[in-house]
């Protein structure tokens, strides 16, 4: 448990913490894991007109890692289109934080949630 | 106060002050090897090993001459077991165990059935206690052995010893129990408890980590098969130079735990429940794992629901606990005692072990207990569980994708 | 009081006890705890192990270690014996500490055929019966560096040789010779050595077994994953620390300190044999221990010899500490061909860090008057036979 500094910042002050209405037609709500897992991790994307992702807020079930990966995410989908935030994979996110190969897993885990989340937005639309 | 807090005394104790004063000449000084039979630096380390026999001796109630020294209670797990299953193996070839034993018990005992031994792994109640309708219903006429736990590592929970010795006797079946965690913790009585061999770790009571010791019943004779082989000490059961500094720890441990166990018991009861009323008191969806009854004075096993284990560990790091949540144990699995209980893996994953011990303070334990509070406080708002549950979404009705 | 015993334990040197101490409480968690004392308790551990890594110049990963010399020997026969499946023949020698040879009974009787060389007087494995004796189902040769008893020093690089061509597996029991001369695991050519702290400065209770990394065997104690499974059990962390703490100031003074006591020990064999001209120093022309003297005088009991000399203050051994509390014939001399009078007169005398030249003089004078006494004393009742 000898974290990243990283991982200790995203988790000690964790951003975009949080829930949009998921109802909303420009939210997209991915929800990934199972807590018999140990982790659940709950990814938001708010979209606009132009199709850039304007807000994500997340919330997590899990150990720091996971809590440290989705907080990450929800920086780095800000500001991106959607085929762009498809883009992020996890070992991009494995990388920022340094992920040991037992929590790669949280990495895959925030990966499916953007994608889990444009396809929810998608289908509203 | 002095941070990080320590509690997490049923993994580790630190030795105590007036244990560790006595350690100290035997490393320097009154250096002998115990075996040197020729000069009197071996005499005077001989006399402090044979005092330290009767320490260890005296509080389980045994003589001096059925106690083994060893390096721990694996150790001694693994000598007791598979030297009792070797020793009879022409007899019979069942032996009957928890599911919510130790590891050291567990794997000497798959061991065995890898050599041909049938063990009957018994499930335990969902307050961790043992079923004892359901041992009596175990035993055939192959068992030659009961291993079961005093005290259980993760919650606390005090199995029935003497109903389980009694039990045992009546069979002519030897009943080892891995007391790891009870010795010097509660009153253990072999002779009252028909207790035939018992396994003793010195560091989960303040003596030092590398020495324990194994009681081996002489009346009625336990035969064993040796594990260690060498220079025949320790009647040949456990070949090795002895440690004197060590076994002078283990021994003045035992002398201080018989002497200070009612009032150090009576405190630091006193201590958990300000910390279980100070905790429950103040957060809802809590539970505590085990039976609040028989249990270890010292121990606190609570899982905090819809917050993870291992995070909540991260949030109090001033605070040292343990989990039983995957993510702090080497085999990614959540905790196989709270399963074992029948808790389901969702809230084992968010369980914590509170040790609380010798040295713990009032001051401390209400500094946990804020803490505590706080960190699943946040936690909570951050967890897509509780929102869900405050929400009136039932988990159950969810299906998840497990990874 | 003057201790001359060092073969069976040494006291703890007081820098490693320093360094001991705060293990018991300020850093006394658990190294399989993640939290911050847990992770500090592993950090102790880590050191420690690059230290005796280090001493014995090995990858930090080789080091298993156990609680102590004997564990570490059973562990490396009972691994390979596994390994093996309990088959093939395992050949070792006569002289071997009891960890070697009593084990080797057990594996015995499991199955496994057991080869025990004898040595000469002077008390060397004999290499030609060592080699005739490797079958193809040889699986381990376990030959100690150093005798405990004599001190004499094993040809471990024509042993390890041999392995290699005959490509058997070389354990090598080295709880002697650490500290007192170069051991690495490659000097010694092994796949395995077995270490002893205790016997160098450190504390007891602690030692280590040293495997080559190509090895890979079940451990002999069930129940954990310390030590990466092959020895399980919570880690003595302040015995490693010790031992790490011994290793480490061995590692720069190490040839200093073999030719410090290679000097006294010479000092001590001259003037006794001037002072006992019918001494007899058993391995006399062989490589010995630069620590390690055993010596016998046909017609005396070495028992009271040794219990005059604890009365006069001088601490030695007469054969070797073991658990019994009874000496008796020592199996190594009566290796040696030593079984009559003058195996029962022998006696070692074993020096240490803490022996001083002025201790060997005073040794010297007691030993040799209690020696005449002794002689004056049975005289008359050998003449009466």
């Amino acid at each position: 448990m000898a974290y990243n500094d990283k991982v200790l910042d995203h988790y000690e002050n964790p951003r975009n913490v949080g829930s949009f209405d998921k109802n909303d037609d420009n939210v997209g709500t991915g929800m990934v894991g199972a807590p018999a897992c140990g982790d659940v991790m709950k990814l938001q994307i708010k979209v606009g007109d132009d199709g850039v992702i304007n807000d994500a807020k997340f919330k997590t079930f899990g150990c720091g890692s996971a809590i440290a990966s989705s907080s990450l995410v929800t920086e780095w989908i800000k500001g991106k289109s959607l085929d762009d935030a498809l883009t992020i994979k996890n070992k991009d996110i494995a990388e920022e934080l340094a992920l040991p190969p037992v929590k790669i897993h949280c990495s895959v885990l925030a990966e499916d949630a953007i994608k889990q989340a444009i396809t929810d937005y998608k289908k509203k639309q | 106060m002095k941070l990080p807090i320590y509690m997490d005394n049923q993994a580790t104790t630190p030795v105590d002050p007036r244990v560790l004063e006595l350690m100290i000449p035997w490393f320097t000084e009154k250096f002998g090897n115990p075996a040197s039979s020729s000069h009197s630096f071996g005499w005077e380390a001989d006399t402090a090993v044979k005092k330290a026999r009767k320490q260890v001796a005296d509080l389980i109630g045994a003589d001096p001459k059925e106690i083994i020294f060893t390096s721990g209670a694996t150790e001694s797990d693994n000598i007791a077991i598979l030297g009792v299953a070797n020793f009879h193996k022409e007899r019979g070839n069942h032996i009957i165990t928890l599911v919510s034993e130790h590891k050291a018990v567990l794997d000497s005992c798959r061991f065995l059935e890898s050599e041909g031994f049938d063990v009957t792994y018994l499930p335990v109640q969902d307050n961790g206690l043992i079923d004892l309708d359901l041992l009596v219903n175990a035993f055939t006429d192959k068992t030659i052995l009961v291993t079961v736990m005093a005290a259980n590592n993760e919650i606390g929970v005090i199995q029935p010893l003497a109903q389980i010795g009694a039990l045992c006797r009546e069979r002519k079946v030897y009943f080892h129990t891995d007391a790891a965690q009870g010795v010097g913790k509660y009153p253990i009585d072999v002779n009252k408890m028909n207790i035939d061999l018992l396994s003793i770790s010195g560091h989960k009571f303040y003596a030092p980590k590398g020495v324990g010791a194994l009681y081996v019943r002489r009346r009625p004779r336990v035969r064993l098969k040796p594990v260690m082989f060498g220079g025949g000490h320790e009647r040949g059961i456990r070949s090795g130079t002895l440690p004197t500094p060590l076994l002078v720890g283990l021994g003045a441990a035992c002398e201080i735990a018989a002497q200070d166990m009612e009032s150090d018991n009576r405190r630091i009861l006193a201590l958990r429940e300000r910390m279980r009323q100070g905790i429950l008191g103040q957060l809802s969806d809590v539970v505590v794992n085990g039976d609040l009854e028989q249990r270890l004075a010292g121990n606190l096993n609570i899982s905090f629901n819809y917050v993870e284990g291992e995070s909540l560990m991260m949030a109090i790091k001033d605070v040292a606990v343990s989990s039983g949540s995957a993510c702090t144990s080497a085999s990614l699995e959540p905790s196989y005692v709270l399963r074992a209980l029948g808790v389901n893996e969702e809230m084992a994953h968010t369980s914590i072990r509170f040790g609380l011990g010798r040295f713990s303070t009032e001051e401390e334990v209400d500094f946990v207990v804020k803490t505590i509070v706080k960190a699943v406080n946040k936690l909570r708002e951050m967890s897509p569980l509780w929102e869900m549950a405050q929400e009136g979404i039932n988990m159950d009705d969810i299906e998840w994708a497990a990874h | 009081m003057i201790y001359l015993d060092h073969n069976a334990t040494s006291p703890v040197r007081e820098e490693v006890v320093e360094q001991i101490i705060p293990y018991f409480r300020e850093f006394s968690g658990n190294p399989s705890s993640v939290h911050n004392p847990g992770r500090a308790a592993q950090k102790g551990l880590d050191d420690a192990r690059r230290k005796v890594a280090g001493l014995v110049d090995v990858h930090a990963s080789q080091v298993i270690f156990t609680s102590g010399g004997t564990e570490a020997n059973n562990l490396a026969l009972m691994g390979v014996a596994s390994k093996f499946d309990f088959k093939g023949r395992i050949i070792t020698s006569t002289i071997e500490h009891p960890s070697v040879l009593q084990m080797c009974d057990l594996l015995e009787s499991r199955g496994m055929q057991i080869v025990k060389i004898g040595v000469d007087e002077q008390g060397v494995v004999d290499l030609d019966s060592l080699e005739a004796a490797i079958t193809p189902d040889t699986c381990l040769i376990s030959i100690m560096h150093a005798n405990n008893e004599t001190g004499v020093v094993q040809p471990v690089a024509d042993i390890a040789n041999i392995c290699r061509h005959r490509d058997v597996l070389f354990h090598s029991d080295t709880v002697q010779s650490v500290a007192k001369l170069p051991v690495t695991l490659a000097n010694i050519g092994a796949d395995m050595i077995s270490l002893s702290a205790h016997k160098f400065g450190g504390p007891k209770g602690v030692g280590a077994l040293i495997i080559n990394n190509r090895l890979k065997f079940p451990g002999i104690l069930l129940g954990g994953s310390q030590e990466r499974g092959r020895r399980a059990g919570t880690e003595n962390l302040p015995g490693i620390v010790g031992f790490g703490a011994a290793a480490d100031l061995l590692i720069d003074g190490q040839k200093d300190y073999a030719d410090f006591l290679f000097g006294l020990r010479n000092q001590l064999e001259e003037k006794l044999s001037n002072l006992v001209p019918e001494l007899v120093i058993f391995g006399n022309n062989s490589e010995r221990l630069a620590n390690t003297t055993a010596v016998g005088i046909a017609g005396l009991d070495g028992e009271t010899l040794v219990m005059h000399m604890d009365m006069a203050g001088f601490a030695i051994s007469a054969g070797s500490a073991c658990g019994s509390g009874r000496t008796k014939a020592s199996h190594v001399l009566t290796a040696m061909g030593y079984d009559g009078a003058i195996g029962q007169s022998a006696v070692r005398i074993s020096l240490g860090w803490d022996t001083k030249a002025a201790d060997i003089d005073k040794f010297v004078m007691v030993f040799s008057r209690t020696v005449k006494q002794l002689q004056q004393m049975s005289a008359p009742l050998t003449m009466a036979v």
